[in-house]
């Protein structure tokens, strides 16, 4: 047997014991509170400053605003994140490297559009550069408005996103909601 | 040698903003530097040929956020050269207040920002600490964090509100009793002054050549600051130094900054005491006079300019933005040759990236 | 200390000295130089002549910094407008240049100021203006592949 098929194999039988199976949705009843603890309470950020409301993310990290009281840490790989901020216009050249990063999370992902400009293009909405919106091409979960987006409301804009993971309780095997 | 092409960006904790820095390595020695730009082009000044007079002003905010005011502040000095305005003297000094306020604002944001890169976190969360002063003062004047939109063309939108001068007194004296602090945390940590001392260095022939201002000037040995050449506003009636330093590397740049920060701090306290009673905007025409004009101040990071070509319109018929930033970076490839990998990032942190100008 | 106020009478010396000595050197081409304060200049010349003009500025009255170069879409024609400032002389000259629309390509000045390298790639991304010899003719803020130059006045703002 050659390693590759040895590694479909065993793929297959994952699948079908743990995800679709039995065995995968009773653990999920059984730990799916704890799932959700851990998912909630540890939100990873990229590291990914686009515009002014990437100034205002970053001042929403200082002393007076700290955002790290609720489990918010920036890492600079999208391999370790779980959250992707757009805090920015997404200009045309943009657009596929955006959609690069977004591909290269892996789930569960979320994704939090912060301010005008990536809600709707915000004050360069009709010019011939820009895309009207993070949502054209990537699922948004959370929109926070603002132009610059206040870090009080950045903060309020994730303990949504935290009240929309405690309500999903998506199981971490099965990924259904439980 | 192995020799390879590596891309720093546009995702990239170095790069504040958005921008690609591909440098060709021989090992671990930069042999060749490209920047790349343009993930950030709005098509500005494709706008502004499309907005009127009035509604430009908020949008030239959102060119440098970092240091938002001075080009709120450039725009409406050109248009009101275009339209032969003269504004109240209590405007003009009360102008210069916030920009001076403004700037010291920037630095520390730059301080903070280059400390973290570096891995002096406490210095990061110490700049931030105190920047949040200098915000809440331009908060209570113009109402917002970040983008202030506090200048109109004809003067600023609205006098000074109760008791600032007294809260802006206080501010100034408590960061000047602070400065210190900071300057023991970097001067007196080896490893700060090791990945910075020469490191980065421009010579003054090249940096002129290259079109460079600002504070990267005057850390390479040539007192130029358009304050002091070709002054603007009440400069010509306010005593500062600005302050240049002839090590030409990343730590000279650090030390005009943090001067450039104390000299702040003494034009805000004059203009608080030589500020005359007065009305603070005029009265401004709809319609752009048809002719040029063109302005040009120090911006925190060189010379910004703006150039209008008017038509007897109400919206501009040209408007060209010149940012300091676009000059210096291309003069990237000169700082970077010859030094190792993990230099870029205090290189490039030195000269204080903002890619809003940029990229227009 | 030189302020705007109190500035020694040597600028428009500086001017003066400009109007009478360029003339000769670039074979007396019509120039139409006017001072507009003891600060700037304002000066026309060829689109052939410019590589000249910027070598004779450089090396001779000191003109050591390139500002800015502007390019206007005039609807019969191209213009491109440059300044160039000297920190030694206090003095900033503003130079204009017509450029015909069915050949426009000028000469690069990045040879004598390398600060003109960007500005000039930006002039040909945004405007469409060929400069001949410069080091790196490539397209700068939008994509490589783009097909359009947004800032002439047949270009709508929203784009193709």
């Amino acid at each position: 047997m050659r390693s590759k098929d040895f590694m479909s194999w065993a793929d297959d039988w994952f699948g079908r014991v743990m995800k679709k199976g039995p065995i995968g949705r009773g653990l999920d009843h059984l730990l799916t509170d704890f799932w959700t603890w851990a998912r909630v309470n540890s939100l990873y950020p990229l590291h990914f400053g686009i515009m002014c409301c990437a100034l205002e993310m970053a001042a929403a990290s200082g002393a007076r605003f700290d955002a790290q009281r609720l489990g918010v840490i920036y890492r600079s790989t999208p391999r370790q994140c779980d959250m992707l901020l757009v805090n920015g216009p997404v200009s045309k050249k943009l657009r596929p490297d955006l959609r690069r990063l977004y591909d290269q999370m892996s789930e569960p992902k979320w994704v939090v559009a912060m301010g005008e400009c990536a809600i709707s293009g915000g004050p360069f909405w009709n010019t011939y550069s820009i895309v009207e919106g993070v949502d054209q091409f990537i699922p948004v979960d959370v929109y926070i408005p603002g132009c610059p987006v206040r870090p009080e409301a950045m903060l309020e804009g994730f303990m949504k996103l935290q009240d929309k993971i405690r309500k999903e309780r998506k199981g971490a095997l099965t990924e259904e909601m439980v | 040698m192995a020799e390879m092409w590596i891309n720093m960006g546009p995702q990239h904790p170095m790069t504040h903003g958005l921008w690609n820095l591909r440098v060709k390595v021989d090992g671990e020695v930069i042999v060749d530097a490209v920047p790349e730009i343009g993930y950030l082009h709005r098509g500005m000044e494709k706008l502004f040929e499309n907005r009127t007079y009035t509604q430009i002003a908020p949008i030239t905010d959102r060119l440098c956020y970092g240091s938002s005011f001075t080009w709120n502040h450039l725009y409406c000095l050109t248009a009101e050269k275009l339209m032969g305005l003269e504004i109240p003297e209590r405007a003009k000094y009360i102008r210069v207040m916030a920009i001076e306020i403004q700037r010291i604002g920037n630095h520390l944001m730059w301080l903070g920002a280059y400390a973290a890169d570096l891995g002096l976190l406490t210095g990061f969360i110490w700049a931030l600490r105190e920047r949040e002063i200098f915000i809440d003062l331009m908060q209570s004047l113009s109402g917002s964090r970040l983008t202030y939109n506090y200048a109109r063309i004809g003067g600023v939108a609205a006098d000074l509100p109760t008791n600032f001068e007294r809260d802006c007194l206080r501010a100034v004296d408590y960061f000047e009793r602070k400065l210190p602090e900071h300057e023991a945390l970097y001067g007196k940590s080896k490893i700060f002054l090791m990945r910075n001392e020469g490191v980065g260095i421009l010579k003054r022939e090249d940096a002129i050549n290259l079109g460079v201002t600002g504070p990267v000037l005057r850390a390479s040995n040539a007192k130029i600051d358009i304050r002091k050449e070709n002054p603007y506003e009440v400069y010509d009636e306010i005593d500062f130094e600005p302050h240049c330093s002839d090590l030409c590397d990343c730590y000279g740049r650090y030390l005009v900054r943090m001067n450039e920060m104390k000299e702040s701090c003494k034009i805000i306290r004059q203009t608080l005491k030589k500020m005359p009673a007065g009305p603070v905007r005029v009265k401004t025409p709809l319609e752009g006079a048809p002719g040029e004009a063109f302005g040009r101040v120090e911006d925190s990071r060189g010379e910004g300019m703006m150039y209008v070509i008017g038509d007897g319109t109400e919206k501009p018929y040209r408007l060209k933005v010149r940012s300091p930033l676009f000059v210096t970076l291309s003069a990237a490839k000169k700082m970077l040759v010859g030094y190792k990998l993990a230099d870029v990032v205090a290189i490039m942190g030195s000269i204080d990236v903002c890619m809003g100008e940029t990229d227009k | 200390m030189a302020t705007a106020k109190n500035r020694p009478a040597k600028q428009s010396d500086f001017h003066v000295k400009l109007a009478r000595e360029l003339p000769p050197l670039l074979d007396n081409m019509p120039l139409d130089f006017e001072a507009k304060d003891d600060w700037l200049a304002t000066m026309r010349c060829d689109k052939g002549a410019i590589l000249k003009l910027s070598k004779i500025l450089s090396e001779r009255f000191i003109f050591e910094h390139f500002s800015l170069v502007t390019a206007v879409d005039r609807l019969d024609k191209f213009e491109l407008i440059y300044h160039i400032t000297s920190y030694q002389n206090h003095c900033m000259l503003e130079i204009r240049v017509a450029v015909p629309k069915d050949d426009a390509k000028v000469p690069s000045v990045t040879p004598v100021w390398g600060g003109a390298n960007w500005h000039e790639r930006e002039a040909y991304d945004m405007m469409g203006i060929v400069f001949e010899g410069h080091p790196d003719p490539r397209r700068i803020l939008l994509p490589q592949d783009y097909l359009y130059f947004p800032l002439r006045k047949d270009f709508n703002m929203e784009g193709e």
